[in-house]
């Protein structure tokens, strides 16, 4: 609600006279743009499932994309693999909890697990504060550098989220 | 043309095999389902994934009494559920509704407008935060899981409920805005005093869920048993040393 007032106020102040279907119309594209405050990371690939990789001397980091977060609501609970355990690309590997839901979260490589955010364990709100940084979930040692074929870049996640993420 | 939907009616199953079923129903089959259930036995107590037992529980008071506890595989908050309990389970593919989001407000306005069509005769019948009310006393608690595919909205609506087995759960330390501190007496309301008989809910749920699925009832033998790790348990309670 919150955003389409905003771009209810957006379209006055740009001066365009509006019928209501019409600013309707305008709203849900403003509103979508204003969906994603933070800046996407240039550096990182996603999944469909808003999971994103950053990969650096064959270790990809893992987290949940700002969007996800935002529309998840206040992140009560993080239940994260083990440490030395195996993930596999686009298989589940963990849970966070959101007040009252429980979703998966999808691995975007394939690999071991060497490191695990204990301090989102701590403070699950870390994901919801900082998504893209120290909201990370989990480091893994890739088995498979070929796993970020068929990634998304940022610019085609923002695509996909502005269509409505499907 | 309208997707199917398995519909399964069940009368006073016992939470933790409903749970297992949902919970088996939700990884394992790629079909859609509506689970009711009329009452529950024994008398359980059904926490959240991360649901602490100290924060949450009379931990003295269940332990004493024998109250069951189950850690369900959704997350949301700690009921108390027996014969007076009405539960409804939706459990639906992506595809079913191809337009709709997989994240927990989208899934809730979206069962919010089917529940609105369901209590139409009960206008003041809304969505609170995340709690079904009418007016600003809730009327059914519910919880979802949600995997990249497929999505489960579980609800358990209070037919009428004992204060004394209510008494059981503290006030939640993360509570909705609108509960407003009050007990818990104060705050929930009883479904028997907005509709006329316990079968009408799920009647009036099924021409609801007809509007978007074309429904078939199915017997319980008929639901597939495929082996699955269930992350639903028992929780075994510490008692205070005395």
């Amino acid at each position: 609600m919150a955003l389409r007032s905003m771009a209810a106020q957006a379209a006055t102040i740009l001066r365009i006279r509006c019928q209501p279907h019409l600013a309707q119309a305008l709203a849900i594209p403003l509103a979508r743009g204003f969906a994603t405050t933070v800046p996407i990371p240039q550096d990182l690939k996603f999944l469909e499932s808003h999971e994103w990789v950053k990969v650096e001397s064959g270790t990809g980091t893992v987290g949940i994309s700002d969007h996800a977060q935002h529309e998840l609501g206040d992140v009560v609970f993080a239940d994260l693999p083990e440490i030395g355990s195996s993930v596999t690309k686009g298989k589940n590997f963990g849970v966070v909890e959101s007040v009252k839901a429980c979703s998966d979260i999808y691995s975007p490589v394939s690999g071991e697990v060497i490191e695990v955010n204990e301090e989102v364990k701590q403070t699950p709100a870390l994901v919801n504060k900082n998504a893209f940084g120290e909201g990370w979930l989990i480091k893994v040692k890739m088995s498979n550098v070929s796993d970020l074929d068929g990634l998304m870049d940022p610019a085609a996640y923002e695509e996909h989220v502005k269509s409505g993420g499907h | 043309m309208r997707p199917a939907m398995r519909v399964l009616r069940l009368q006073g199953f016992p939470i933790f095999r409903q749970l297992q079923l949902e919970e088996r129903l939700m990884h394992k089959s790629d079909e859609n389902w509506c689970v009711f259930n009329n009452g529950t036995s024994p008398p359980t107590i059904v926490m959240g994934v991360s649901g602490s037992p100290e924060e949450l529980l009379d931990v003295d008071a269940v332990s004493r009494d024998g109250i069951p506890v189950v850690r369900r595989f959704s997350g949301g908050g700690t009921v108390i559920v027996d014969e007076d309990t009405l539960f409804v389970t939706l459990i639906c593919s992506r595809k079913a509704i191809p337009s709709l989001e997989l994240f927990p407000r989208t899934i809730l306005k979206w069962t919010g407008e089917l529940y609105k069509n369901v209590f139409l005769d009960n206008p003041d019948f809304t969505v609170h935060e995340q709690d079904y009310a009418f007016g600003q006393t809730k009327i059914a608690g519910n919880a979802e899981s949600i995997s990249k595919d497929r999505w489960l909205h579980h609800t358990s609506f209070l037919w009428d409920y004992s204060p004394a087995r209510m008494a059981y759960l503290t006030i939640p330390r993360r509570a909705p805005a609108y509960r407003l501190g009050r007990s818990h007496g104060d705050f929930i309301c009883k479904l028997k005093d907005y509709l006329s008989y316990r079968e009408e809910l799920a009647e009036l749920l099924e021409d609801a869920l007809g509007r978007h699925f074309c429904l078939e009832r199915t017997r319980l033998e008929d639901v597939d048993e495929e082996e699955y790790k269930h992350r639903t348990r028992f929780v075994e309670l510490l008692r205070s040393p005395i």
